[in-house]
Order: C-alpha cells, then sequence, then structure tokens
C-alpha cells in the first residue's frame, strides 16, 4: 500500500486492472526497446515514441519527454531498463499538477459545476460523486441542468434515488440557468454541503453554447457569489488530442480548474491529460473506472504514473 | 472538420514550395510533418507511418516524370491515397430482409442513441421505411426514455419493455412485434459498453446470433484518439461488422479515427453525425473528405445538401412569383426557412472551398437569420406584399417591433429590392440559382 494510503486494496486492484493494458503496452514496449543496449540508439528512441504515442501523449508532450531523456543520455552516455523507467516516470510527474482530496471549507454550500463534450460521462461522474460525497457524512444536492439532450433529466433523477441525494431540476427545455438558480437557493436555505450541478454536453467549438456556460456561471453568482467554487471538466480517455482543444474552450469559458478522467476501465489510456495538465496547471481529481456507483477514484499523479511503469 | 490537419499540411507542403524538383533531402522533411500532422490528428501511429511511407515512394517515382511544383504533385498524391485510406468507394446501408434488421453496437457515450434516431428520421423521410427503434439499453439509467423520446421527436414506434432485463429477449420480441406491425426496418439501439468487458461482449455476440442481422454498424466518436485501432478491432473480432459510423463531426477534431478505422478493420464507414438535431446525418463520402482534409472544401456535399432540402413544389411557386414581380416578404422567409432546413450554417460554410480557415473562429449560428426574421414579421401584411409603401414611420414602427434600427429596416429592404431585380434578371435559370445567391448574402446583416 505504501504511499497509496487513503486507497482500499480493493479501488487500488480496480485502477491497476484497469491500467493494466495501458503498463502492459508501454512498459513492456519501453523494456524492449532499452533491453540489452547500452545507450538509446535512433530505434530505440522511436519504440519511446511510439509508446508514448500509443498512449495519447501527445506530439507536442511527447517531444519534450524525449528530448529530456536525449539530454540524459547525452550527458550520462549511458542508462538502463530500471534508470530508464524511473526517468520517465520523474518527467512525467513533474507536468502533472498535484491534486487534492478534500473540499475546501466554504462559507454555505461548495458548489460544483461539471462540464464537457457530449457522451464523456458527466451524469454518470455526478452520481458517483454524489455518492461518494453522502459517504463522507455531507449533505448533498444536485442540479439537473442538462435541459437538452432526450431524457438526461431523467437520468440525473434515477442517479439521485439511487444514492439518496435530493435533485432540484425544472421541466425539459427550461432555462438552465434558471435550474442552477433554484438548485443554488434550495441547497442554500436547506443548509447543504455540496452542490452539484449537471450541464449539457456541448462541443467546445460552438461559441453560443459555450457563451451559456458562461451565463450559467453568472447566475449562480447572484445566488452564492464565489460559486461555482469548482468548474470540473470531465474528459473521455478514449478521447485523443482533441481533448486539449476541450480543455483550452472550456477553460477560456467557465475557467475550468478541476478535470476528471472517465472510462479508464477500458483499453484508452488517457495519456492527453498528461500534456493538458502541464499545459493548463489543472490537475485531475477524480477517476473513473466502472459503471457502479463506488467507481470513482480521487486521482493520485503518482499512482497514474506508477501504474504506467511499473 | 480537417481545418486543423489541413492547416498543417499546408504548412507541410510550404517547405517545398519553390523548389524545382522532389529530392530525397526536401521530401524527409516534408514527410516529417505530415507525418507529424496525422499523428497530431490522432491518426493510429502505424497508420501514419505506413501512410507517409507510400506517399514518399510514390513521389519519389514521379518526380521524373512530371515537372509540375512539388507541392501540387504531393498533394495530389496525398489525396489519392488519403482516399484510397478511407476506402475508395461510398458504401451504402444494406436494406434486403423483411423487415431489415439493423443492430448498434459501440462504447459508452460515442453516441449510439442519437444515431439510432437519426437512422430512423432518415429511413423513414428518405427511403419511405417504417422503422421500429428498439430499447436494448437496460443497464444506463434513464437510457429508455432516452430513446423513447427520440422515437417521439422523429415520429416513429419505438418498443420498449421497461420489466424485462434481458436484451437478447428484448431484441427477439421486438422483431416479432415489427413483423405483426408492419415495420419493414428494426433499428436496435444496445448498451454502450468496454472492447475488454467479456460479458458484455458476450451478450452482444448474443443479441446478434439472436436476431441475424442485416447491418451492424459500429458507432464510433470522432474525437477518439490512439484507442480507436483497439476498440475497432475488439468489436470487428466479435461481430464482424458491416460498417462504421464516425459522430460528433461537428466538432473541431482533427478526426484521425476516420482515416485509421477503415484500413485497420477493412470496413466501410457509411455515415457520418454532424450536429445534435435529428436531421445531422450524412452519407460518408471518402473521395470529398479525402478533398476536405487538404482544403479543397466539400462542394459537391453542399451542393447535394441544397437539393435535397430544397422543395421543388416551393420552388415553382416563387419562380412564378417572380415573373409576375409579386415576389414579396413573405415569400423571402420561406426562402431562409428553405436555407435553415439545410442545417448549421456554419457546416454550410465550412463546405466551400476556402472558407474552412476563414471561418474558424467566427460563429455562425442558426440564428443568423434571426434579426431578418423578426424585421419581417413586424411588418403588416400589406407592407410583405407590397413593400413599396414602407415610409419612414412604416420603418419606424417595424424597427421598434422588431427590436431593430431603421437602418437595420433599411438594409433590409435595399439587400430585398436588389435580390429582386437579380432574380428577374435570371429568372429563366429557375430558383436554384437563388438560393445559391442568397447563401452569399442572406446571412450577413445577422452576423
Amino acid at each position: 500500500m505504501g504511499i497509496f494510503g487513503f486507497f482500499s486494496k480493493d479501488k487500488k486492484e480496480k485502477l491497476d486492472k484497469g491500467l493494466e493494458k495501458t503498463k502492459e503496452n508501454v512498459f513492456g514496449k519501453l523494456s524492449r526497446a532499452v533491453a540489452g543496449k547500452s545507450t538509446i540508439d535512433e530505434l530505440a528512441l522511436d519504440d519511446i515514441e511510439e509508446a508514448l504515442i500509443t498512449s495519447d501523449i501527445g506530439v507536442e508532450t511527447t517531444l519534450k519527454i524525449i528530448e529530456k531523456l536525449e539530454e540524459r543520455v547525452a550527458k550520462d552516455k549511458y542508462i538502463n531498463t530500471s534508470e530508464l523507467n524511473s526517468f520517465l516516470k520523474t518527467e512525467i510527474s513533474l507536468l502533472m499538477k498535484d491534486s487534492y482530496d478534500e473540499i475546501p471549507k466554504v462559507d454555505g454550500p461548495y458548489v460544483i459545476m461539471v462540464v464537457g463534450v457530449n457522451g464523456v460521462g458527466k451524469t454518470t461522474t455526478i452520481g458517483k460523486l454524489a455518492h461518494q460525497f453522502k459517504q463522507q457524512g455531507k449533505k448533498v444536492v444536485l442540479g439537473a441542468a442538462d435541459t437538452f439532450r432526450a431524457a438526461a433529466v431523467d437520468q440525473l433523477v434515477i442517479w439521485a434515488d439511487r444514492v439518496e441525494v435530493e435533485i432540484v431540476k425544472q421541466d425539459m427545455g427550461s432555462d438552465p440557468a434558471s435550474v442552477c438558480f433554484d438548485t443554488l437557493q434550495s441547497a442554500k436555505a436547506s443548509g447543504a454541503d455540496v452542490v452539484i450541478i449537471d450541464t449539457a454536453g456541448r462541443l467546445h467549438n460552438k461559441i453560443n453554447l459555450m457563451n451559456e456556460l458562461t451565463k450559467i456561471k453568472n447566475v449562480m453568482k447572484k445566488v452564492i457569489p464565489e460559486a461555482p467554487h469548482d468548474v470540473m471538466l470531465v474528459l473521455d480517455a478514449s478521447t485523443g488530442q482533441n481533448a486539449i482543444e476541450q480543455a483550452a474552450q472550456f477553460t477560456k469559458a467557465t475557467k475550468v480548474n478541476s478535470l476528471a478522467l472517465t472510462k479508464l476501465d477500458g483499453t484508452a489510456k488517457g495519456g492527453v491529460v498528461i500534456g493538458i495538465s502541464d499545459q493548463f496547471q489543472i490537475p485531475v481529481r477524480y477517476i473513473g473506472v466502472g459503471e457502479g456507483m463506488e467507481d470513482l477514484q480521487v486521482f493520485n499523479k503518482n499512482e497514474f504514473v506508477d501504474s504506467l511503469f511499473n | 472538420m480537417f481545418e486543423n490537419l489541413s492547416e498543417k499540411l499546408e504548412k507541410a507542403f510550404k517547405v517545398l514550395k519553390g523548389q524545382g524538383s522532389i529530392s530525397e533531402i526536401n521530401v524527409a522533411q516534408t514527410m516529417k510533418e505530415i507525418r507529424k500532422a496525422l499523428l497530431a490528428a490522432d491518426v493510429d501511429f502505424k497508420t501514419a507511418k505506413s501512410f507517409t511511407a507510400k506517399v514518399k515512394e510514390k513521389a519519389m517515382g514521379q518526380k521524373v516524370l512530371t515537372a509540375v511544383n512539388p507541392g501540387q504533385l504531393l498533394t495530389k498524391i496525398m489525396q489519392d491515397e488519403l482516399a484510397e485510406l478511407m476506402g475508395s468507394e461510398q458504401s451504402e446501408i444494406n436494406l434486403k430482409g423483411s423487415p431489415t434488421v439493423i443492430l448498434i453496437a459501440g462504447l459508452q457515450g460515442s453516441g449510439k442513441t442519437t444515431f439510432a434516431g437519426k437512422l430512423a428520421l432518415l429511413l423513414k423521410s428518405k427511403k419511405n421505411k417504417r422503422p421500429l427503434l428498439v430499447a436494448c439499453d437496460v443497464y444506463r439509467p434513464a437510457a429508455i426514455d432516452q430513446i423513447g423520446v427520440l422515437a417521439e421527436q422523429v415520429g416513429v414506434e419505438v418498443f420498449q419493455d421497461r420489466e424485462n432485463k434481458n436484451p437478447v429477449e428484448i431484441a427477439k420480441n421486438a422483431i416479432k412485434h415489427a413483423k405483426a406491425n408492419g415495420h419493414n426496418v428494426v433499428i436496435i439501439d444496445t448498451a454502450g459498453r468496454l472492447a475488454v468487458d467479456e460479458k458484455m461482449m458476450t451478450e452482444i455476440a448474443a443479441i446478434k446470433s439472436a436476431v441475424n442481422p442485416h447491418e451492424i454498424l459500429f458507432v464510433v466518436d470522432s474525437m477518439t484518439g490512439q484507442d480507436a485501432v483497439n476498440t475497432a478491432k475488439a468489436f470487428n473480432d466479435k461481430l464482424n461488422f458491416d460498417g462504421v459510423v464516425l459522430t460528433k463531426l461537428d466538432g473541431d477534431t482533427r478526426g484521425g479515427a476516420a482515416l485509421t478505422i477503415r484500413s485497420v478493420v477493412d470496413k466501410p464507414i457509411k455515415f457520418i453525425g454532424t450536429s445534435e438535431k435529428m436531421d445531422g446525418l450524412d452519407i460518408f463520402h471518402p473521395d470529398r473528405m479525402a478533398s476536405r482534409i487538404l482544403g479543397m472544401g466539400d462542394v459537391i456535399s453542399l451542393v447535394e445538401r441544397a437539393q435535397q432540402q430544397f422543395d421543388e413544389e416551393e420552388a415553382r411557386k416563387v419562380q412564378k412569383k417572380i415573373a409576375k414581380n409579386q415576389f414579396g416578404f413573405d415569400d423571402f422567409l420561406k426562402q431562409i426557412n428553405q436555407i435553415k432546413k439545410m442545417g448549421n450554417m456554419k457546416d454550410l460554410v465550412g463546405m466551400i472551398p476556402g472558407m474552412g480557415k476563414t471561418m474558424k473562429d467566427v460563429d455562425i449560428d442558426d440564428d443568423a437569420f434571426k434579426g431578418i426574421e423578426a424585421i419581417i414579421h413586424s411588418m403588416t401584411k400589406e407592407e410583405r406584399q407590397n413593400p413599396k409603401v414602407l415610409n419612414g414611420s412604416r420603418k419606424k414602427r417595424i424597427a421598434t417591433g422588431s427590436g431593430t434600427s431603421v437602418v437595420e429596416v433599411n438594409q433590409l429592404i435595399k439587400q430585398f429590392s436588389q435580390m429582386g431585380k437579380m432574380m428577374k434578371m435570371m429568372q429563366g435559370g429557375g430558383a436554384k440559382q437563388m438560393m445559391q445567391m442568397m447563401k452569399g448574402r442572406g446571412g450577413m446583416p445577422g452576423m
């Protein structure tokens, strides 16, 4: 267990299982790249490049890592497998921001607004998140501000029933900002600890829809001036380099300050978050590793990188 | 759609410009750039590698034969190769069988249910079919409601069984129901599943063998990264699907998945999803897509879409009115609605060659006509039929009523009269040309 003190063994196993495929690929290839070689030659560098690229780490970030590696090899002339591993691990860790595991104490409810493109798993993540907060003894209120997608409100209602938390909703097609206003007022009046707002999925290049997010955010401030305390961007681990543009545009519209990486239990590697974390200085807070309400884990960057290379 | 890749390739070609012929040295740098561009576009690592190798080989071989500038030559080679990689033929959906059974599969959140709704609408409106949508996602909360809502939106029947938790049985019952009720197409929407989830993969295989689909479509998010290859392979191994549906292409993804999937699983891309609206479904044209990647636009798609949405009957009426000099603001409104029916304005503009890059940061939304519509709606019947009566006080009233200014009202009237003159001029040419013209000016005041 060691450094993963707050993880139950079961949870750790689940993450390992989810990342197993990633681990095999990257580590397997890296081992082959350096096995029996006293220096890193062109071919080995190519293999490392392939390993990083196929993990969706991206061309820019990969080049950045490889440049550092080349510098190191030029200086020391020799690097073995374990040195290579620890070198890569350190370099990648340095690119990622530290996360925080507790939500800060605020006056009144702590408001989390969840945003992202279509189909990344916003609503499911909210359900799991609500469950986690509830387990911590917090009073949670959900706001069903996805009034656009067919049956999105119903979906969140089912989650609210399942994890037994309150939900504020209006009819489909109603103004999402008005739902948020109601949710925050209700949460404030009932003394809730956490509010989680679900928003409709939107592609980040649709300027009007992005402006709508800014508006929703501004309306929240009328009830709680500091709200939303956390704008969480949900990213699908199988998304490629477009995730960087997603992060850029959502940050522009709503000042994203945390990430959730979903569907890490598949074969997708989610390497793109490394570059995002680096470029935008946003920490990954949660990872989704299944469809059950327990399948959400607090992200730990050491663990993430460790799981890739150990 | 592929603007980003086009931009990068343009840059790569610039290196070659001004050089007399393709040599090992100048092509190497360009190939590196192209490979980088492909990788940044999420094209699979191996595909990108073999693709650049192929292009290079062809380029080197042709240098003696052709003296055209190397950039053009490479563009041509790239275009041919891209088209070949994406499948050289356009592939249509198989509608054999009675009823035709279509099975939809894919990862969570790829857009299966939305696609199912769109496909039902397409088959209903364009192929005169009577589709039955089937809700086989018994896992995700409210998935059954979602497809129910979509079915209602597109006006087709949906088969739901909330008591039954066995998707294989639901699918079988749905086909019985379809046969008994005269549905000639059955579209089975299934739960999202990960390729590594053996239990769920076995389930979808069981659905397949129970209903024996005529068409199995694998739905994949166009934003998918390097994992597209793994997932497509795994689903193909299990289902041997017939075609691929590429969704969310109205985003700005570079769409490398489109380039890879076809070559990796050797299955055609049959549809692309281009909006959240139910009519946002297009047939995939590999050759056009290749041109698009190279920044040459997609004129044919644009023209075809215009034709599809253009109501011939309405067009004849308009033509008559123009001939009699009776074209009024009400007819203008109808025209605007025709254009709006063609889809998202930004999509349309993006298809015009050379506009892709320019329009990247400009948002033209469906509300582009809102100002014009508001002004026309604020006119009286008489004013709409006979714009000549519009005097100062009427204009002022219209401006107030539509929340615009007299200047804007004047602008519209001026445009309208110019349009009238032009239409008169090309009277014999029919209304389609008019559409072309309106495409150029219609959006301007609102933008």
